[in-house]
């Protein structure tokens, strides 16, 4: 990790709420991996004053560029939409740990809801390299949010849209969807990001099939490497529950030892 | 031209190669691959407490305009853990390491100072005063100038390390507390602590920090800290190191122009990871372009016109 001048490639609204950048990174001479993320410096004024965490969206190794998929929502995200092609913008990464893809699992699902898609978009990204069959369950407030969905089905994974726009996306129907992807697409792990709500669902139906997974969670980070444990959670170890640091043990982690509240 | 530059600065009998450390709480190993440590005046671990502590709710930061609001808890492994492996850790760099305590009561304070202070590893000890004295009226020790005193004197006790009384800006009369301090027996003061605030979404209705209120730190604070450096300066002959809104070498400098004889760079960290290294570098070249060759003579050298009455 350490804070790269990334040059941005591209920085464009795609639908109502959600931006997306590329941006070039040649000059990072370390590994990447899915669910890591980066906290990009978003203006050099008071407010935003702190730097903001962004998983990565797609990594694309030959090409030497990576993704980020962004919801606008405050002062950080406004200022980051005044970035221009041929800026030179600062990122601080790659942060945490991603998720890991076992050779054993040749068949997962995604449940993700809103900005979560943009999380489990590049495990998808990693899924198609190792020729892992994907499955996904996009949730969203409307179609108009949904349009990464169009990345996932790039990457070859089968995607299920449910929206409040369309009424699908209550808890009823999500479960209804994940028990019987479980069945029809012999699903040998889960993975999750994106809604309390809906991870609690995945935890849930995976713990009951014995199936395992992994969570992507979100926090508000000071640091974000680990010195000032602003952003915690609980998880179970051997030893009983112990709260550890989504920036640096995370964010992350194994779906069966997350306590979701 | 930077190389004659006398930078070294003491605090009792602990002697610094320079200035510039990190403030408690924000730094740690993690950052070792981010910089060179051993270029730092001292090293500053986070503050420890006697038992393991879980910490506050979350959120536990959120963003102010030029700032943020904290209120972490003092998330702690407890003191054993420290003993036996956050303290070896520093122990391999070539800097003083600064041991910060946090404790519930005066006996606790000195309980944990003795053990510390036997450590040959640390070169002095910071005490955390701004802490909620939990067997009184939770009030922090150092918002009374009778326990700062008890506490500083009692811990001076039982350890010959140099003490550091970390203040708490959240006092009528920072002056009396420094006095106090400076009575006791202690060799140094923090000036100062996070200041106590709070803020609300205004869409939720719900305060922003899990425990409702917490510090504030960030360069929003800077001038209320050089200020409280100033009064300081003004009734104490001990030295100061300023902490709090600290974001660059200027900031720094200004600091020590109120009367810091070190400095403390925090949330800084957080958004750039070198700015302790810059602030070092800022203030070598402040020393250059001004002619000054050992920065102890900057310490204090504000110019108030001697015609200048000043009202607090």
């Amino acid at each position: 990790m350490k804070a790269y001048p990334l040059e941005v490639l591209s920085n464009v609204q795609v639908s109502e709420r959600y931006w997306h950048m590329k941006v070039d990174s040649t000059i990072i001479d370390e590994s990447i991996t899915a669910g890591q993320f980066f906290n990009i410096k978003c203006g050099e004024g008071e407010l935003p004053f702190l730097r903001r965490p962004f998983s990565i969206y797609r990594i694309n190794r030959e090409e030497k560029t990576i993704e980020f998929l962004y919801l606008v929502k405050g002062s950080g995200t406004v200022q980051m939409t005044k970035f221009v092609p041929g800026e030179n913008i600062d990122v601080f990464g790659p942060l945490g740990v991603g998720f890991s893809l076992k050779e054993e699992w040749d068949s997962i699902l995604l449940l993700a809801r809103g900005v979560g898609i943009a999380t489990l978009a590049a495990l998808a990204q990693e899924a198609a390299e190792k020729n892992v069959k994907c499955v996904a369950i996009l949730s969203a407030r409307s179609n108009n949010d949904l349009l990464a969905a169009e990345t996932l089905q790039g990457f070859g994974a089968t995607v299920v849209k449910v929206t409040e726009e369309d009424g699908t996306s209550n808890v009823e129907n999500v479960q209804r969807l994940v028990n019987q992807l479980f069945e029809e697409h012999d699903i040998k792990a889960a993975f999750t990001c994106g809604s309390m709500r809906l991870s609690r669902l995945m935890q849930r139906s995976a713990e009951k099939r014995g199936i395992p997974g992994q969570i992507a969670l979100e926090e508000h980070m000071g640091c974000a490497v680990g010195v000032c444990y602003a952003c915690v959670c609980d998880v179970r170890g051997p030893h009983g529950i112990n709260s550890v640091r989504v920036c640096k043990e995370g964010p992350v982690f194994d779906l069966e030892k997350v306590v979701l509240t | 031209m930077t190389k004659n530059l006398k930078l070294d600065v003491k605090i009792g009998s602990l002697h610094m190669k320079n200035p510039v450390m990190p403030a408690s709480g924000a730094f740690g190993f993690e950052m070792a691959s981010l910089f060179d440590f051993n270029e730092l005046g001292a090293l500053v671990p986070k503050s420890i407490t006697k038992y393991p502590r879980g910490g506050n709710d979350t959120p536990r930061v959120c963003e102010v305009t030029g700032g943020m609001i904290n209120s972490i808890g003092i998330q702690s492994k407890g003191l054993p853990y420290y003993m036996e492996h956050i303290i070896p850790e520093y122990a391999k760099y070539d800097v003083p390491l600064i041991a910060s305590i946090s404790a519930d009561s005066i006996e606790e304070f000195a309980e944990m100072s003795e053990i510390i202070g036997k450590d040959p590893a640390v070169s002095a000890i910071e005490l955390n005063i701004s802490c909620p004295n939990l067997e009184g009226d939770g009030k922090a020790f150092g918002m009374d100038g009778d326990l700062s005193f008890e506490l500083i004197q009692k811990v001076k006790g039982v350890t010959d390390q140099p003490l550091i009384a970390k203040l708490t800006p959240n006092v009528t009369s920072i002056q009396e507390i420094a006095i106090a301090c400076e009575e006791a027996g202690a060799d140094g003061l923090n000036v100062a602590n996070t200041i106590l605030a709070m803020a609300i979404d205004i869409h939720t209705r719900k305060p922003k920090i899990g425990n409702v209120m917490g510090g504030i730190s960030g360069p929003a604070i800077k001038p209320i800290i050089v200020r409280m450096i100033h009064q300081v300066r003004n009734v104490s002959t001990l030295p100061i190191i300023g902490c709090g809104g600290i974001m660059n070498s200027d900031d720094a400098i200004e600091m020590i122009l109120a009367g810091a004889s070190a400095v403390q760079v925090g949330t800084a960290n957080f958004i750039n990871p070198l700015s302790m290294i810059e602030v070092l570098e800022g203030i070598k070249e402040y020393m250059v372009e001004y002619n000054i060759s050992d920065i102890n003579n900057l310490v204090g050298k504000v110019n108030i016109p001697s015609s200048t009455t000043t009202l607090y």
